[in-house]
């Protein structure tokens, strides 16, 4: 998936102008957006005053395309097609349209697409709707902006034929039409009956970006306001007419199945509905989460175990370990690098240990649905449009376009929501089949259920081998990889696997930016029993460690300055150099510390955008350390909107830090260890480094910025751990004291 | 049934007495604006205000807060509070949003008690509240921002 963000990054500006045309521009005016969120909202009845981003469009009269409705009441309306998880969708997306329709930022509103990847699919995945791979402003770079521009130019027009005037006299200013020489001026609203009349231009002039107005400044989100009183609304809040909240009791390991159950005291439960099996366990319906709760706790379960899965984490290890002593499929083949071992003055090695993790988003999964006459029905913080309504069909016996989808805000997701095999949406899929429709079914998982249903960042094991000469300079590099495939097993196999290889397993690693003559990178992708996922900036989240504290490595190992070694190394990619200078010179680096302290530095490409991160730590005497500062350099092409790059470069950071500093996902004879946030520790706020953020100006396209602070930061801090105390560490999380 | 005093209304609930305070705020009276993320007073989502002090609802069942005055983000309308959700907004503190009304009520409690806190105090009133994206320093820097804007 997010592999072929890469892939086509040379290709984005032709493919996304091919794609505009027969998804944008084809459906014309007269479209009729289904208009869902306000239906949810009245059916709330108890929800109080909420609103979300959707907002009821009474009069849109003017809808050029897809993307854009405008009201006659001055209202712009963007109909963004990816989904708000915190990343800023809501906000980049409609930049992009208000810049070319010269309207005001605050005369637009914000309204999710539906699930129709005929006119809303993800522009670098194909036929596919979806959000993930930080693709969401990359693609939809140019097609957003024209469709403001296809807007904007029926608006021109409306006004020459009502005015009747040269179209080429008037301008756009604010949500202003005007000409000049007239004296004659119509707002948006004045004009969209008339516009609405307007043929649909076929190609349509769009701005240079040094015309640029809102694009590259900071306007504030428009999801802030309601994110700041509690209306925002989220899967967790929706309640439809008779609704039953379900709570799932699932196999304590993974690969066991339902053998029977008694559900004798969970019916005595005020409140419980009902308790049935679906093929993931037993379902316990209820009029609210708290009597679902407790008739869950009551039910007895038989399971039956025999083809569970029963391995610890230190046996997967050691297996991974074993695995190692052998060569695996090459994933990237430069040179010799066995053969210049032998002309190596000196041979460093090392191996890397990870485990799995949890996405653990603050709303854990869930998911709301409903049959009806025309299908289903699904309210979700919806990430994966186009697989979960192939998903949801092949349970319900529908077809996939009846299974409509309404986009909720998720309250997180960092790559959880978008699930290859759509299975908390599946999971509901069963519910509401199983009691025949009868009711609209919202599926809860508890923290506890969320922690432990799998599909985690996978364990990996790395062995890494290089070689420098005798003037310090590396000659060779071995980089061996053992850990599951996230896409075997998925529809996105095909696509993303080549020769064997799962691309998300070798990012960072295969693409090695350092310039040595002999390079070796193989890889193993053992089947191991445990479903697994990608997890915010997915193959980056080892790689990056691994190759950034191992060059840290080489670099003190010659005696070499560790930002003056990568920056020699990198001389053939001015990107990554570009971050890497600037980082150091904002972070004063080479400026000496206390003793205690230390200065760690890392640069990682991922998602086609460049970050470099410094970090500062302290190590106290108790052997604890902590993280003070951390100044971070990013190249994510042109800056749409600068406060929110800044906001994902600091929590795509903290985010990371928490992998950094404590979580993980243990096994032990197959049952997870973790359960809820005391035993998967995550970043608190007392924890969270200063940071300061740099952004290198650029006029390349866009890329994205919800992923690749986060690979960064481990090894920033690994190296500065180095620095403050001598130590190097190889494995995540980072233990000082052993 | 329990009386339950919540933003200033009285609301009779026929719930269970064990039923945590959360759930009867979200499921039984329809406020959605508390959020559930741990359940176990880890996260700190669920936070309200019990005659003023900040309070994980998860884990409080409603027999022990009738009576009280009990105050969810639907029902904020203090100085202290203006100020916090001001400042929240002006500094785009928010991201997935999810655990914010968590944060706001906990930042509304903190400068209701302390007018001017210093970063230690933020640390000790805020390090329970976890957010995913960690929107951290922004928290830390529109709570002081809220502190220089209190009357």
């Amino acid at each position: 998936m997010k592999k072929e963000a890469m892939i086509c990054e040379a290709k984005i500006v032709n493919e996304s102008r091919r794609e505009f045309l027969k998804s944008g521009l084809a459906t014309s005016a007269g479209l009729t957006l289904g208009i869902y969120f306000p239906a949810v909202l009245a059916r709330q009845a108890q929800a109080g005053p909420a609103k979300t981003g959707g907002q009821v469009v009474t009069q849109a009269t003017f809808e050029p395309n897809a993307f854009v409705h405008i009201g006659t009441d001055e209202s712009v309306t963007v109909i963004v097609k990816h989904l708000e998880m915190g990343q800023g969708t809501y906000t980049g997306l409609p930049t992009l349209v208000a810049e070319e329709l010269d309207a005001t930022w605050s005369q637009v509103r914000v309204e999710a697409a539906p699930a129709d990847a005929t006119r809303y699919n993800n522009l670098l995945w194909g036929p596919t709707q979806g959000t993930g791979g930080s693709t969401a402003v990359a693609n939809s770079y140019e097609q957003m902006r024209k469709a403001g521009a296809v807007a904007r130019e029926m608006l021109v027009q409306a006004a020459a034929v009502k005015w009747g005037v040269n179209a080429e006299h008037i301008t756009v200013q604010e949500g202003m039409v005007e000409h000049r020489q007239s004296n004659r001026k119509a707002s948006f609203g004045e004009l969209v009956e008339l516009a609405a009349q307007q043929p649909v231009p076929a190609e349509v002039f769009m701005k240079d970006p040094h015309e640029f107005r809102l694009i590259g400044t900071v306007l504030p989100r428009k999801d802030n306001a309601d994110k700041v009183n509690g209306s925002a609304l989220y899967t967790q809040d929706v309640k439809l007419r008779g609704m039953l909240t379900a709570l799932v009791a699932h196999p304590p390991r993974f690969g066991a199945k339902l053998k029977q159950f008694d559900a004798g005291e969970t019916k005595k439960v005020n409140g419980v509905v009902d308790a049935i099996a679906i093929p993931n366990g037993v379902a316990v319906l209820a009029k609210d989460f708290w009597s679902a709760k407790q008739g869950r706790d009551r039910l007895q379960v038989d399971w039956d175990e025999s083809n569970a899965f029963r391995l610890g984490s230190d046996e997967i290890m050691s297996r991974y370990k074993r695995l190692a002593q052998q060569p695996g499929r090459v994933a990237r083949k430069v040179g010799d690098a066995r053969a210049a071992l032998n002309e190596s003055s000196r041979v460093v090695e090392a191996t890397y240990e990870f485990p799995y993790l949890a996405h653990a988003a603050m709303e854990p999964m869930n998911c709301v649905i409903e049959l009806n006459q025309h299908g289903c029905e699904i309210w979700n913080g919806e990430q994966f449009q186009t697989p979960d309504q192939m998903a949801v069909a092949s349970v319900l016996g529908l077809k996939p376009e009846q299974v409509k989808i309404n986009m909720l805000y998720a309250g997180g997701s960092f790559g959880r929501r978008a699930n290859p095999q759509s299975d908390y949406v599946v999971e509901a899929a069963h519910i509401v089949k199983a009691i025949g429709g009868r009711a609209p079914v919202k599926l809860v998982w508890t923290r506890e259920d969320d922690m432990r249903a799998g599909y985690y960042r996978p364990m990996y094991f790395h062995q890494l081998r290089a070689g420098v000469d005798t003037g310090g300079n590396p000659i060779t590099w071995q980089h061996r990889i053992v850990g599951q495939s996230i896409l075997k097993g998925t529809s996105f196999e095909q696509a993303l696997a080549k020769d064997g290889i799962d691309q998300t397993s070798v990012e960072g690693a295969a693409n090695l930016p350092y310039v040595i003559p002999n390079i070796t990178v193989d890889l193993h992708s053992p089947d191991i029993g445990i479903p697994v996922q990608w997890w915010r900036s997915v193959g980056s989240t080892h790689t990056a460690f691994v190759v950034e504290t191992f060059i840290d490595e080489l670099a003190t190992t010659v005696g070499a300055d560790p930002f003056e070694f990568r920056r020699d190394l990198l001389r053939e990619h001015p990107r990554h150099l570009g971050v890497l200078e600037l980082v150091a010179r904002k972070a004063r680096w080479g400026q000496a510390l206390p003793n205690n302290r230390g200065r760690g530095i890392a640069v990682h490409e991922s998602f086609s955008s460049y970050v470099a991160q410094v970090a500062e730590v302290t190590v106290a005497g108790d052997g604890t350390f902590s993280v003070d500062r951390v100044v971070i350099a990013v190249d994510c092409g042109i800056a749409v909107n600068p406060d929110v790059i800044r906001a994902q470069m600091e929590g795509g950071m903290g985010f990371g830090l928490s992998a950094a500093l404590s979580s993980k996902i243990t096994l032990n004879q197959g049952r997870v260890e973790q359960s809820n946030f005391h035993d998967y520790t995550v970043l608190r706020l007392n924890q969270m480094p200063e940071v300061e953020v740099h952004i290198v100006k650029s006029t390349a396209a866009p890329t994205g910025v919800g992923e690749p602070a986060t690979p960064v930061i481990a090894p920033a801090v690994a190296n500065a751990l180095h620095a403050a105390t001598g130590r190097r560490f190889y494995e995540l999380p980072l233990r000082l004291s052993t | 049934m329990i009386r339950l005093k919540i933003n200033g209304a009285t609301y009779k609930l026929h719930v269970d007495p064990d039923t945590p305070l959360l759930w009867a705020i979200r499921d039984a009276v329809g406020l959605t604006g508390t959020k559930y993320g741990c359940g176990r007073a880890l996260c700190g989502a669920c936070t309200v205000h019990i005659d003023g002090r900040p309070t994980r609802s998860c884990i409080m069942p409603v027999s022990a807060v009738a009576g009280q005055s009990i105050t969810t983000i639907e029902g904020l309308n203090s100085k202290a509070a203006t100020a916090v959700q001001s400042a929240w907004r002006q500094l785009d503190v928010v991201q997935c949003g999810y655990c914010q009304s968590g944060q706001v009520m906990s930042a509304t409690a903190l400068l209701t008690d302390n007018p001017n806190p210093s970063d230690e105090h933020i640390d000790a009133a805020m390090s329970g509240n976890i957010c995913r994206c960690a929107t951290y320093v922004r928290i830390r820097a529109a709570i002081k921002l809220a502190a220089k804007n209190l009357p």
